[in-house]
């Protein structure tokens, strides 16, 4: 009956700090690695202009929908400009206004992504475009060429590529000829394409990115190839036919709407420049979980002040340690002075270091201890005795840090740092064990402890693990899971099979 | 390892965590915890229901008190002082005679001869609650020191020997004598190395003996055979540790008890907790015996049938005869 409520506990406190692990892990991509680093792309794009007389109003193009990419942050920096986002026909706009300006006038537009492919391009379906008005001679041209096309392919993707073999053909014949050269730029040739595809009643837009790599000064947005086929927008390098998009294209703004303009200002420059930086990616995952507001149920430290966090990415590791401590006492069967002095003790070797603890806690103890015999012939009522030993521990840390520090062994002033209380209540408890039990029992239970300590210590000490449990603090729910279990554990303890090897001899 | 845990288990051997979590746990609630752990308590428990205990001198209960101590053993010449709430015999000093030459100077079971002074010392260190369980302010007892029936003379070494009974429901379930050795100081703990002699429920007649969990023949400073010993007043024993469950209610009980040369055996103290060792002294697992009981456990038995039942179950095979090489 009870042991089901444990069972039944332990299990309820695993199933809940797994799954909201797993939640963390899966779907806010919390990093379960220590020091993962995700590409940051930081795009900037300076618009300059000079400033006319009256009022000035600056629009700009600003990614909408990024597949591939998902966003982190993105900001303006603009002196004394109103500054406002807008849905306009062709996406997202940026807008500037300000009453008056003097002079030559620059305004940034900045915003970080990274890469994530979870990102999909959720558009819409577009309606059939109408037939576009084209004008002779080029509505002759276009039909041959849409007709030709039409005979040479199977669907809307067949027909893209070929339509775009054709065009680029070095040897193009008269009708392609006639439509290229109206095409001054790239831009304006993948425009032209989205018109031949309307007549043949095939949704496509223009879409202009960048090519992310690496630190770019000044970044020119590449024209590319939308078609929706129906399902879905696939994209086609206007060059080649290849139905492809760059590795790392980020997709700036779409459709042939020019990509700033300015009112009341002449002279217009924009210019972009992208930069590479390595964030760390809980931090990307931390950003992510605001902007989805999906922190209800964020249990992230990583929200607390630096220094707080400090703190508790050792608190935490306390459970860690006391879990250590259940196992050895529980299932191995060591002994060891007070319960949790072991963890303690472990968390002092966190500053000093496994070498240097494990001999500084040692002479600690056995000077403490040598000095609690003399104090025993002066037959001392206890809580003064307790006192006195606490003092003397005090000092001989003190000492220990002098002679360390004047033999040049800096590792000797981090005994400051063991708790001196617990200290001294191990060489009271060790003295009064010595005397009634004997050295044997009184060297054993201090070696356990030892043990127990340098064990907690190296569990404690796991980097993966410290960032583990940091990150996902709700796997603390299982380590006391764990412990509740092992609390039900009745069977013998490892030590115990040899303590009574007597009896299964027989 | 898992080989020797299924021995174990076969052989229905207790371990810490099962007493632990199944009996101490289950069958022993804390509120009652101070009926054993407060021997004060325990004493006037015992002496309630008509059970033998050694005779109270005095309880120091403030240090203020601690130098009346001559005065209340004024008129002995033994005496032992004790912690109320002492655990595992720590704190026990064991005063057997005055010293010829000076009057307020003592000789403890041990030969040493200690002042009137630092027993007072001793005692003030009981009552700060050096010894107590709890770390809490303790009384320190002055009792009775008894003389321990020539039975073990042979087998102790300084000290009193006493009969641990483990007491299962209310049924006596297994029991060993424990002798005192020139290591354990004189005291009949067995982790302070006193040797555990195992005993045959039935005839109250000592098997092999356990050191340090090893199993030895002979005490190890008299050299004396420890099995063989036949225990006088069994039954009584039997009984009077069947009793301490009507006095506690623990359901698993360790009853400590002596045999005075004059007055017969008596009731030292009770443990709430008491210790496995005795599983190897008897060389049998507690856990067998205990399903045993489980098994014929009746409500309405009087202390003396449980203590009948105890006999007629657990007689031990005839092992003292038989040689092991280990």
């Amino acid at each position: 009956m009870k042991q089901q409520y444990v069972f039944g506990l332990a299990a309820f406190l695993a199933i809940v700090g797994l799954s909201l692990f797993v939640y963390k892990w899966q779907v806010l991509d919390f990093p379960l690695g220590r020091n993962q680093e995700t590409s940051v792309w930081t795009i900037e794009s300076s618009i300059s202009f000079d400033s006319g007389p009256g009022s000035i109003k600056v629009n700009l193009l600003i990614p909408t929908l990024t597949p591939g990419f998902r966003m982190l942050n993105e900001n303006s920096v603009s002196r004394g400009y109103g500054f406002s986002l807008n849905y306009g026909s062709g996406g997202r706009e940026a807008q500037w206004t300000i009453r008056r300006a003097d002079g030559p006038q620059t305004i940034y537009y900045r915003t970080s992504v990274y890469q994530d492919d979870g990102t999909s391009q959720s558009d819409t379906t577009p309606p059939f475009p109408p037939p576009p008005v084209i004008n002779e001679p080029f509505k002759t041209a276009v039909d041959v060429i849409v007709a030709d096309v039409k005979e040479q392919s199977a669907d809307t993707a067949s027909f893209t590529a070929e339509l775009l073999r054709r065009m680029n053909n070095p040897s193009p014949d008269p009708n392609v000829e006639l439509l290229s050269s109206n095409a001054a730029t790239r831009a304006e040739f993948v425009d032209s394409m989205t018109t031949i595809l309307a007549s043949a009643r095939i949704p496509a837009r223009v879409v202009h990115g960048f090519d992310l790599q690496g630190r770019q000064r000044n970044a020119e947005p590449i024209a590319w190839l939308e078609v929706h086929d129906g399902d879905r927008w696939r994209y086609f390098n206007p060059m080649t036919g290849e139905e492809n998009l760059p590795e790392r294209f980020l997709i700036w703004w779409r459709g042939n709407e020019p990509l700033i303009s300015v009112e009341g200002g002449s002279n217009v420059q924009v210019s972009f420049a992208v930069q590479e930086n390595h964030l760390d990616a809980v931090t990307i995952a931390e950003t992510q979980v605001a902007q989805r507001g999906a922190n209800a149920i964020d249990f992230s430290l990583y929200s607390l002040p630096i220094q707080t966090q400090a703190v508790y990415s050792v608190l935490l590791m306390i459970p860690v340690g006391a879990l250590i401590m259940v196992i050895l006492r529980n299932m191995i069967g060591i002994d060891s002075f007070g319960t949790f002095m072991p963890v303690l003790i472990a968390l002092a070797f966190r500053e000093t270091k496994l070498f240097w603890g494990v001999i500084l806690f040692s002479v600690l103890v056995a000077l403490g201890l040598s000095i609690r015999f003399l104090l025993e012939r002066l037959r001392l009522l206890l809580v003064p005795r307790l006192s006195a030993v606490l003092i003397v521990v005090v000092i001989l840390m003190l000492i220990i840090s002098m002679i360390s520090h004047r033999l040049g062994m800096e590792t000797g002033l981090s005994v400051a740092l063991f708790p001196m209380v617990i200290i001294a209540m191990t060489i009271e408890r060790m003295s009064v064990v010595w005397e009634e039990r004997g050295a044997a029992d009184a060297m054993r239970a201090g070696l356990g402890s030892l043990i127990v300590a340098v064990a907690a210590y190296v569990f404690m000490g796991l980097p993966w693990l410290e960032h583990l449990i940091f990150t996902f603090p709700e796997l603390l729910l299982v380590v006391l899971s764990l412990v509740v279990l092992a609390g039900r554990y009745t069977g013998y303890r490892l030590l115990e099979l040899n303590r009574f090897k007597a009896l299964a001899e027989r | 390892m898992f080989a020797r845990a299924e021995q174990l288990r076969r052989a229905g051997v207790l371990g810490l965590n099962e007493r632990n979590a199944d009996f101490i746990m289950r069958l022993n609630p804390r509120r009652l915890y101070p009926r054993v752990d407060d021997k004060v308590l325990t004493k006037e428990l015992a002496l309630d229901a008509g059970m033998a205990v050694p005779e109270l001198y005095g309880i120091i209960s403030n240090q203020g008190e601690a130098r009346d101590f001559g005065r209340i053993v004024a008129e002995h010449d033994s005496f032992v002082v004790k912690p109320a709430q002492g655990s595992g015999g720590d704190g026990i000093l064991v005063v057997t005679g005055r010293s010829q030459r000076k009057r307020n100077s003592f000789r403890l079971s041990s030969g040493v001869i200690i002042s009137e002074n630092e027993i007072a010392h001793h005692i003030s260190n009981i009552v700060s609650g050096q010894y107590s369980l709890s770390g809490n302010p303790d009384k320190a007892l002055i009792e009775y020191c008894v003389r321990f029936d020539p039975v073990f003379a042979e087998v102790s070494y300084q000290g009193v020997p006493d009969i641990r009974v483990i007491v299962y429901r209310g049924y006596p379930a297994m029991a060993m004598v424990r002798l005192p050795t020139r290591a354990s100081d004189g005291k009949a703990n067995l982790h302070q190395g006193a040797v555990g002699a195992g005993v045959d429920m039935n005839l109250g007649e000592t098997l092999t003996g356990v050191l340090d969990n090893e199993i030895v023949d002979e005490h190890p400073d008299t050299g004396a055979l420890v099995s063989g010993l036949r225990i006088p007043e069994w039954d009584f024993i039997l009984q009077s540790a069947a009793r301490g469950y009507d006095v506690t209610e623990l359901g698993y009980l360790g009853v400590d008890m002596v045999i005075d040369r004059e007055l017969g055996p008596l009731i030292l103290e009770m443990n709430a907790r008491p210790g496995l060792n005795i599983q190897i002294a008897n060389r049998t697992g507690l856990a067998t015996r205990i399903a045993r009981i489980d098994d014929i456990y009746s409500a309405d038995a009087s202390p003396n049938d449980r203590a009948r039942v105890a006999r007629r179950e657990f007689a031990a095979e005839r092992q003292t005869s038989i040689p092991f090489d280990d």
